[in-house]
């Protein structure tokens, strides 16, 4: 067992498009050998109940994701640029819709 | 962030997502939680699989099959929510394989016939979404995202089983006993399963402060009596509880009172199934070593090809 636990099969996370015109959303993650094999689990186990059409599976070590620690100062810049929303805009009653 | 800013926080109803900041105490909990809620999923397949070759009829057989492969994929769940807190899935099994880690002590009760499976389907089940309800509103996200799965998936369990319950109910005076048989079986252990009774549950309070549990053992306890004895008069099955009596001031049911020196019994390992349980996990573990030493092999077989 111990030179089966060295190599642990790696981890998965899997993405489900539930339908035509929808983007692919995180649904969970798996073990698997290899990326065959991700996909098939993860149809077995992700969409037992027609949760999807579309299935992608990525190797978790290879996504990059910012840091939550620096979560306030990060997104800091998007904070005090109200011009970049419409609403900022005040309109003349006259134009109805714009 | 520290502890106060992060008690604060999640009784402000936010969540906690994987690699944000949280008190070890937290992290432990929710790891201990979490994998021994996997491992009773795992274990779970086990006193229902007894059935499956001997189910009445096709019907019943796929949808038996089904519920069981359910079972399977909710461990998966949440060994990979469980994993999301820095633990490794295969450590957690390595510990409930070697008996050191703990699981919902109902399994260790056995599934003596058909009838049992109604029973587990509608009382554990049904006891089990009880739990698992506000646990979706738990305040780390991996959890809660996988209980909202979960529970989505259980909703079917529990009526099977009472429909089960129901046609035998209705069939033979023989089948009616086999039903009440069972109710009188596993009443008791369901009651069992929403843990000790408040007083008796030293973790409870500090769960319910970080908002992963939302309402106390006996609490739940009295939603599930409450929501199964009309069930039961329904279709005609008795509650094997004596004192059981609708009490018009509170509005709840009264029920008798738990034997908890059987449930201390049974957690410690002498109920009735534990050994054969555990053997069962054990022999799966090993007999499929080889199945994952070959999927390796052929792994690494096919990307060293690819780089060649």
């Amino acid at each position: 067992m111990s030179s089966e636990t060295k190599k642990k099969w790696p981890l998965w996370e899997v993405f489900i498009r539930s339908r035509q015109g929808l983007s692919h959303k995180h649904a969970g993650s798996l073990h698997a050998a290899d990326a065959e094999m991700a996909l098939e689990n993860a149809r077995d186990v992700y969409t037992r109940r027609n949760e999807g059409e579309s299935l992608w599976v990525v190797e978790a070590v290879h996504i990059v994701a910012s840091s939550p620690g620096d979560k306030s100062t990060y997104f800091d810049p998007a904070n005090d640029k109200v011009y970049r929303h419409p609403t900022f805009y005040k309109l003349p009653d006259e134009v109805k819709h714009m | 962030m520290n502890s106060t800013l992060f008690d604060a926080y999640v009784a402000d109803e936010k969540k906690i997502e994987p690699k944000d900041w949280m008190p070890d105490a937290y992290r432990k909990t929710l790891v201990r939680q979490i994998s021994q809620h996997a491992h009773s999923e795992v274990v779970g397949m086990l006193p229902e699989a007894n059935w499956i070759s001997r189910a009445p009829s096709l019907k019943r057989k796929a949808i038996l099959m089904a519920k069981v492969q359910d079972e399977a994929g909710h461990g998966l769940y949440l060994y990979s929510a469980a994993e999301t807190l820095g633990v490794e899935r295969d450590d957690l099994y390595l510990d409930l394989l070697e008996g050191k880690a703990k699981y919902s002590s109902i399994f260790n009760y056995p599934t003596q016939n058909w009838a049992d499976i109604g029973a587990i389907g509608w009382l554990v089940d049904g006891a089990a979404i009880m739990n698992q309800v506000p646990l979706c509103k738990c305040s780390y996200g991996p959890y809660a995202r996988a209980m909202v799965r979960v529970c989505k998936e259980e909703s079917f369990h529990q009526r099977q089983g009472f429909q089960i319950m129901l046609v035998m109910t209705e069939g033979s005076a023989e089948q009616k006993a086999m039903a009440q048989d069972a109710m009188n079986r596993w009443w008791w252990p369901a009651l069992m399963m929403f843990g000790p009774p408040d007083g008796d549950s030293p973790n409870s309070a500090q769960s319910m402060k970080w908002n992963i549990k939302r309402f106390s053992n006996d609490e739940l306890r009295q939603k599930f009596v409450d929501m199964t004895v009309p069930q039961a008069e329904l279709i005609g099955l008795t509650v094997p509880d004596a004192d059981l009596k609708w009490n018009e001031q509170t509005g709840h049911y009264d029920f008798g009172e738990i034997d908890w020196s059987e449930f201390k019994r049974v957690i410690k390992g002498g109920g009735p199934c534990n050994v054969e349980r555990l053997a069962a996990c054990n022999k799966a573990w090993n007999d499929g070593a080889w199945v994952r030493q070959a999927a390796t092999a052929y792994a690494e077989k096919k990307s060293s090809n690819a780089t060649r």
